[in-house]
């Protein structure tokens, strides 16, 4: 890619992913959640891909920490659930918001465990469609053999 | 009238998915099959001249803990749309195995089409 | 002491998500984990046989939130994924050395599992649409394990025609949400029965049929099994023809007509021509076969025919009205049959993946004499064989005996006449089977297999042990009442009782 779409791109990865995060913590206030801010996690990562290789993405978040951070995340939201059964009785009870920790309305720290969960979503669909996109592009640099010039070679990847 | 030009839409998601014979024009078609039910999900809910689901500090009163009423009947049903969200997320699920399929495939038989790749017949 | 419903869901769901991430020196203790997991939810099953219960997740009764119910239908079914479902893994422990990541297997296995278990267990009519697209994607998946050209062809045409199907239940979903206004089952009937049924509920029942339908793989829409079924490793043919295609194909379609929407005079017409469709067309096309499981694939389409028909023959006299009792007898006949055929199918599919791993070859034509060197995987592909072409002592014979009395009780003296051809020609194409597999004589280039032994040993002995086994439950009468006629009850009840929904 050209000099002018790396430099901009290095610029703006970081507010992408900043804006992503944000998403994700004010989930229970504003619309987004989980899943809209996992998946502008994984959007800044991509636009790294389209911008400087697939080599380069590999060597900052290789693909056996991205498949651990997805495991770990959906873990983390099936633990929340037991422990709603572990403390509240009943499986998914927001056991923050009944007894521990029930906030202020409005606020950051609200809602029990809903922030907790969203923050699980998101990382795991964060590192999941990560994980997607990259394994796509594998695929492509591997079957580049049957032909040249098709239009299925075209996508995210050497483009140099 | 729109829930009218939302089943034309999943009819014609389902003429491409039966019809065409490219892998990836098939995939297409499926695609959008599902976004003509999300679409017709969403609309569902809809209230003419209605508010987003979302509470504002002015209508929410903190001592009697009671939403103000205005508000209650002015705002679109929000079960559609946490079903949709749902929808959505399994479809993208299913679109990234299929396009996987699809490119596997490509790479084992070297071509798209879908009346090349028969080997199962009887 | 009751067990928490969503531990059904939860505990292969948490174990399907920490066993990625056991790789390399720790594959031996993912392979102890995910049978540690079938085998508990086994014993799980058995101890909620003859329970009901409704969990409220979240402590949020109905209008706000969902709930998980188990009544009779329910812990019948959860006992045969619980059956199979440790079968299977017990015998994939070394079938699967033939393949590349197998922790990534066994994750997608036991998400099957949760998906199924989800989609029997749920009391909210998208709640189910949820776990069903769960086992769905990762039936696919596993469809294609072995990545080769005509596994990767059978998963796409798998693949397309399923999301066909849940797409129309989604909509279909939808349509009842517009209609009623809820999204629980037990709302839904309550609606249904205090406002009739009108053009957008008809249309979403006609959906529904055409959705899971072809997920129970009835014969206008059948397409994909005969491809998908033979290509995937063995103990996932076993699992999706044992299990899959009734868990999310003819127990939901059961639990809609007869909960849900209401039996009727002509949904219970198209559900006997859906079935004896399936048996007829099924059994005549299997006839002609060469490959060990495309063999057994069609049959499976077959005995699906059955049990619709039992069902369907069930709903006909309960729609107009007739005796009780002809209705209960058909449909202990179909209920019975299911799961009659979840153990036995799986059996056989265990013991052709055992011939094809010791042969390496699925063509009838070019096996032989193999009875001297595996007596075992013979004697238990025998006992099996026995059992679907409905010879007595075995299981098959009482389910297909109860079927053809309540047909004739009923005065469809010609459904009778039909279900017995159709065994007949069962009995045909497996003399066939045993024929070409076990009798004649060895080619040369098989001179040197062996009998697989081990754990896949275990999983046939278990499965052939049940398959006499399973007799005694429709003739001991404690048994029967326990088992099979909770199960009978929820259905009958629920179209002749209208007011009296959903366990509660």
């Amino acid at each position: 890619m050209t000099v002018i779409v790396r430099t901009v791109s290095s610029w703006v990865k970081v507010l992408i992913f900043l804006f992503g995060i944000y998403i994700i913590l004010f989930g229970h206030l504003t619309p987004g959640g989980g899943f809209a801010g996992g998946v502008i996690l994984a959007s800044s990562y991509v636009l790294l891909m389209l911008a400087f290789g697939r080599t380069f993405v590999e060597a900052n978040l290789p693909r056996s920490l991205a498949s651990r951070l997805d495991c770990l995340g959906a873990f983390v939201f099936a633990l929340i659930a037991i422990l709603g059964l572990v403390f509240g009785g009943t499986f998914f009870v927001n056991f923050l918001y009944q007894t521990y920790l029930p906030g202020r309305p409005f606020a950051l720290v609200s809602g029990g465990t809903i922030p907790l969960s969203n923050m699980a979503i998101g990382v795991k669909v964060g590192a999941s469609l990560f994980l997607v996109i990259f394994t796509l592009a594998a695929f492509r640099a591997e079957s580049q053999e049957p032909s040249e010039g098709n239009p299925a070679n075209q996508g995210p990847g050497q483009k140099e | 009238m729109a829930y009218a030009l939302c089943f034309l839409l999943f009819m014609i998601g389902l003429y491409c998915a039966v019809v065409k014979k490219n892998m990836v024009k098939i995939v297409l078609g499926i695609v959008i099959m599902e976004y003509a039910v999300n679409l017709f999900l969403i609309m569902l809910g809809y209230l003419t001249g209605g508010v987003a689901p979302i509470i504002e500090r002015s209508q929410y009163d903190a001592k009697t803990q009671t939403i103000a009423a205005e508000f209650l009947s002015a705002s679109v049903d929000p079960l559609p749309q946490a079903m949709v969200l749902t929808s959505i997320v399994i479809s993208l699920g299913s679109l990234a195995l299929m396009i996987s399929i699809c490119i596997r495939t490509y790479a084992k038989y070297g071509t798209f089409d879908i009346t090349e790749i028969r080997r199962l017949r009887g | 002491m009751s067990v928490p419903l969503p531990m059904f869901v939860a505990i292969p769901l948490v174990a399907a998500f920490v066993l990625p991430v056991l790789k390399g020196t720790l594959k031996p203790i993912a392979t102890v984990l995910a049978n540690l997991v079938t085998l508990s939810l086994l014993v799980l099953a058995v101890m909620s046989v003859g329970k009901t219960s409704v969990y409220e997740m979240g402590n949020w009764s109905i209008p706000l939130g969902i709930n998980l119910v188990l009544d009779g239908l329910s812990s019948l079914l959860l006992l045969a994924i619980g059956i199979v479902g440790a079968a299977s893994m017990l015998f994939s422990v070394r079938y699967m050395e033939q393949y590349t990541a197998k922790p990534k297997y066994y994750s997608l296995f036991l998400l099957m599992v949760a998906g199924m278990n989800g989609v029997v267990l749920s009391g909210d009519i998208f709640n189910l649409y949820v776990f069903l697209e769960i086992a769905s994607i990762a039936s696919y998946a596993l469809v294609g394990f072995g990545c080769d050209h005509e596994e990767l062809e059978a998963s796409f045409k798998y693949m397309v025609l399923g999301s066909i199907a849940s797409a129309f239940v989604l909509f279909g979903v939808a349509l009842v949400y517009a209609n009623t206004g809820s999204l629980n089952m037990a709302q839904i009937s309550e609606t249904i029965r205090r406002i009739g049924m009108n053009t957008g509920l008809a249309f979403a029942l006609s959906l529904f049929v055409a959705g899971f339908g072809l997920k129970a793989a009835l014969v206008p829409f059948h397409a994909w099994l005969p491809d998908a079924h033979p290509s995937a490793p063995a103990p996932i043919s076993a699992m999706l023809s044992g299990v899959l295609i009734k868990a999310l194909g003819i127990y939901v379609l059961a639990r809609l007509i007869f909960t849900v929407f209401g039996v009727s005079v002509p949904i219970a017409w198209v559900l006997i021509a859906l079935g004896v469709s399936s048996m007829v067309i099924g059994v005549f096309l299997a006839v002609g076969q060469w490959d060990f499981k495309r063999l057994l694939a069609y049959h499976s389409i077959s005995q699906m025919g059955y049990v619709v028909l039992g069902v369907g023959l069930g709903a006909l006299i309960l729609a107009r009205k007739g005796d009780p009792l002809w209705a209960s007898l058909a449909i202990l006949g179909g209920l019975f049959h299911l799961i009659n055929h979840a153990v036995f199918k799986s059996l056989l599919f265990l013991t052709s993946g055992s011939v094809e791993m010791a042969t390496g070859t699925r063509q009838l034509k070019k096996m032989g004499g193999l009875v001297e060197r595996m007596p075992y995987t013979r004697a238990t592909c025998a006992i099996a064989s026995a059992s679907i072409a409905g010879v007595p002592p075995f299981n098959g014979f009482w389910s297909k005996l109860i079927l053809v009395i309540a047909a004739v009780q009923a005065g469809f003296y010609l459904l009778a006449a039909v279900t017995v051809v159709v065994s007949l020609v069962t009995l045909l194409s497996f003399l066939k089977v045993q024929r070409y597999v076990f009798l004649g004589e060895l080619p040369e280039n098989l001179e040197h297999t062996q009998e697989n032994g081990g754990f896949m040993l275990a999983a046939m002995a278990f499965l052939a042990v049940l398959c006499l086994a399973m007799s005694l439950l429709v003739l001991h009468p404690a048994l029967r009442e326990v088992v099979l006629q909770p199960a009978v009850d929820v259905l009958v009840r629920a179209a002749t009782a209208p007011t009296a929904v959903v366990s509660q």
